[in-house]
């Protein structure tokens, strides 16, 4: 067998890259993960996750990404922040470059996730940091007893929308459908919240404002019939778009751009597997990140015994 | 509190911040804000690093509530990086250290 650095290099520090660090660190493969930013992935900014396993009371995201990391750690999984610039996957023996070095190794975990998509709309860019936000959990308190938008009907739009009226005298719900996707628990206490307004068949269309955001404009999708709303902050939460540039064609992706893997997370290169919500997978959420990562750990290891029979 | 960085607020800003001698970051944050949590490590590297040359601050956004509306600051964490009184640099958001540190060794 060839000389390489790793058996394995996770690619993305959120649950699922953790859990496939954990799993492989207690196979004793040799394994690195790399994280460009910071573990935790996309809960690091979210307040309360209240549908994972084993917590009856829920827990901050925060407080989750220190669990699953000391965890990992303490099966001696070796955690570097770096990022990966672009990987090389033409070969058996993979090559992954990485800021200031380039690393080989046998098998390489994705799960780096999604990041929120942006809506594309005037002021939209403008105003990031000024009133448009995508975390309730940092900015929600700037808004004490302002009115705020959100735009969305997914569980994230509806869950944070309920955290925002903690703070907020009013939140906009704003959806371009005429239901709301969110699980129903979610659905069922936005519905009974007086502090959301939902505002049906409609989309964002501009964010105005002199030095903040002030107001936006809104479209009803059906009569086409626009109006204005004043607010002070507009949340967007309307999907996510796979962090899958660093691949550039390396692997096969849907339509929407996330890594098509089947049920032990292969992807179309053998010896390259994708976990979280960077796969085509029907569910994104700590649940089953977890379950992904544990899958593509326990498929790079069964892949590794095979290349060292 | 982290070795080199020094707590600020909205009494102290003019002192330690605008009538410094050194250029000054300064990370506003937050105890409830998650993200915060998650740079801080990242501001505490660069402060061991480059502590030297530049001044490492944070203000707590609650309790100071001036100065981040001095500012504009409606997102945290907020990172701006000051020199001879004046905003040089700014960061919204968590961004990969990489990011930071080209915001204060590009002056």
């Amino acid at each position: 067998m060839k000389n390489v650095d790793y058996d394995l290099v996770i690619i993305g520090g959120g649950p699922a890259g953790l859990t496939a660090g954990l799993y492989a660190a207690r196979a004793r493969l040799k394994v690195i993960l790399v994280e460009k930013i910071v573990v935790g992935g996309q809960i690091v900014i979210s307040d309360w996750i209240e549908n994972y396993p084993g917590f009856p009371e829920g827990l901050s995201g925060p407080d989750l990404v220190e669990r699953l990391t000391e965890q990992a750690k303490r099966f001696g999984l070796n955690i570097e922040n770096n990022a990966a610039v672009s990987v090389d996957l033409s070969d058996p023996v993979k090559t992954i470059v990485l800021n200031h070095r380039t690393v080989t190794t046998h098998t390489i975990i994705i799960a780096t996730g999604a990041s929120p998509k942006k809506l594309g709309v005037p002021g939209e860019e403008t105003f990031y940091g000024k009133g448009i936000s995508s975390c309730a959990t940092c900015d929600a308190p700037f808004f004490k007893d302002r009115i705020v938008a959100a735009v969305g009907g997914g569980d994230t739009a509806v869950k944070e929308s309920l955290f925002l009226t903690k703070f907020v005298q009013k939140v906009y719900l704003i959806h371009r459908r005429d239901r709301l996707r969110a699980e129903m628990i979610l659905q069922e206490r936005a519905f009974a919240d007086e502090k959301i307004e939902i505002i049906w068949d409609s989309v964002l269309t501009g964010i105005k404002g002199l030095t903040h955001v002030e107001n936006i404009t809104v479209q009803n999708v059906k009569t086409k019939e626009e109006k204005t709303l004043s607010v002070d902050g507009c949340f967007i939460w309307v999907g996510e778009i796979p962090n899958t540039k660093f691949l550039a064609d390396g692997v096969k992706l849907d339509k929407n751009g996330f890594i098509v893997a089947n049920l032990n997370m292969e992807t179309s290169v053998p010896g390259v597997f994708a976990a979280g919500d960077v796969r085509n997978t029907p569910l994104r959420q700590v649940a089953t990140a977890v379950g992904d990562g544990a899958v593509a750990a326990f498929s790079a290891g069964h892949y590794i015994e095979k290349l060292k029979k | 509190m982290a070795k080199g960085i020094i707590e600020i607020g909205d009494s102290s800003f003019d002192s330690e911040v605008l009538q410094a001698e050194k250029p000054v970051l300064v990370d506003f944050w937050a105890p409830w804000c998650g993200p915060c949590r998650a740079i801080a490590p990242m501001v505490e590297e660069l402060a061991e690093a480059f502590g030297d040359t530049v001044k490492f601050t944070k203000c707590n956004v609650d309790e100071n509530p001036v100065t981040p509306t001095k500012y504009g600051i409606k997102s945290i964490p907020t990172l701006i990086f000051f020199k001879d009184g004046k905003v040089l640099d700014k960061i919204v958001g968590i961004v990969a250290k990489s990011r930071l540190q080209e915001m204060i060794t590009n002056t």
